[in-house]
């Protein structure tokens, strides 16, 4: 059993580091992003049900641990993107297109 | 009746969740139901949303299908961005995409653009009537419809049933 919890928290582990390293060679902020919500979600995810596995009287309030990030870490990612986008941060050259950009051009020039 | 509906929700949240952090203790129990109702009858006007969420049996078996297709899109998501990190040329393809939602239910939205956060490679930026504006790591099709197809569907099926 300690085994397995240990192979499920060093698996999170594994993905927290490459969520940081996501953040360190992603090209801009939204890719970092990207990053630094799937992998790092995954990996608290899987490092909380570890330490559950390991101390079966914990898990039902790392379970619910669980569902606070899972329920808050996405908000949180979109109103930081959107803060970002709003305050003009570019987009890295790379970028294929920005229909919110065109968008809110049309509406400005509407306006 | 929608007030009413969202304050039974919302209670039963509240109460679950009082539940599962200080186990079935007598006394505990009471403070709790108490403070429960009181938190779900304050703001039962700002969680109207919560009676957008339908009552049926094929609702109910939705949302907890729903549960592992959300988690298997999860895993995915993790290993797919996990993948792009580590590969030395980081094949990325970036860009934000229009797409457009049939659901008509603010909670259904909420949920939907959570989901979409949470799955492989997109993120969502703005939310704006019937469209999402989608930051996506891959960019596979350019409009609307391709987009939407790629992104939405997978969900979309089980949100309108559960929200509509």
């Amino acid at each position: 059993m300690i085994l397995i919890a240990a192979i499920i928290c060093l698996s999170g582990s594994v993905f927290l580091f490459l969520g940081a390293l996501g953040v360190v060679r992603m090209p801009d902020v939204y890719n970092r992003m990207q990053a630094g919500t799937k992998a790092t979600t995954l990996g608290s995810m899987l490092t909380l049900l570890g330490i559950g596995l390991a101390h079966l009287e914990w898990l039902p309030k790392l379970m619910l641990l669980v569902l606070f990030i899972l329920f808050t870490n996405p908000v949180s990612t979109h109103a930081m993107a959107r803060a970002a986008h709003f305050a003009g941060i570019k987009l890295t050259e790379i970028t294929k297109q920005d229909n919110l950009a065109e968008d809110s051009i049309e509406e400005d020039e509407n306006a | 009746m929608r007030k009413i509906k969202a304050f039974i929700l919302s209670y039963l949240i509240l109460i679950l969740l009082w539940l599962a952090l200080t186990g079935w203790k007598g006394d505990e129990l009471i403070i709790g139901s108490l403070s429960a109702v009181i938190l779900a009858w304050v703001f039962s006007a700002r969680l109207i949303i919560m009676a957008e969420f339908r009552l049926s049996p094929k609702s109910l078996w939705f949302s907890f299908v729903y549960i592992f297709v959300f988690l298997r899109e999860l895993v995915m998501s993790a290993v797919d961005v996990a993948r792009r990190v580590i590969s030395p040329a980081l094949p990325i393809n970036p860009g934000i995409v229009k797409v457009r939602t049939r659901l008509k239910s603010k909670l259904g939205r909420i949920v939907l653009a959570n989901s979409i956060t949470l799955t492989p490679g997109t993120m969502t930026v703005e939310s704006k009537g019937e469209y999402l504006y989608i930051h996506w790591i891959d960019i596979k099709g350019e409009d609307i419809e391709t987009a939407t197809k790629n992104i939405v569907n997978t969900f979309e099926r089980y949100l309108e049933v559960i929200y509509g």
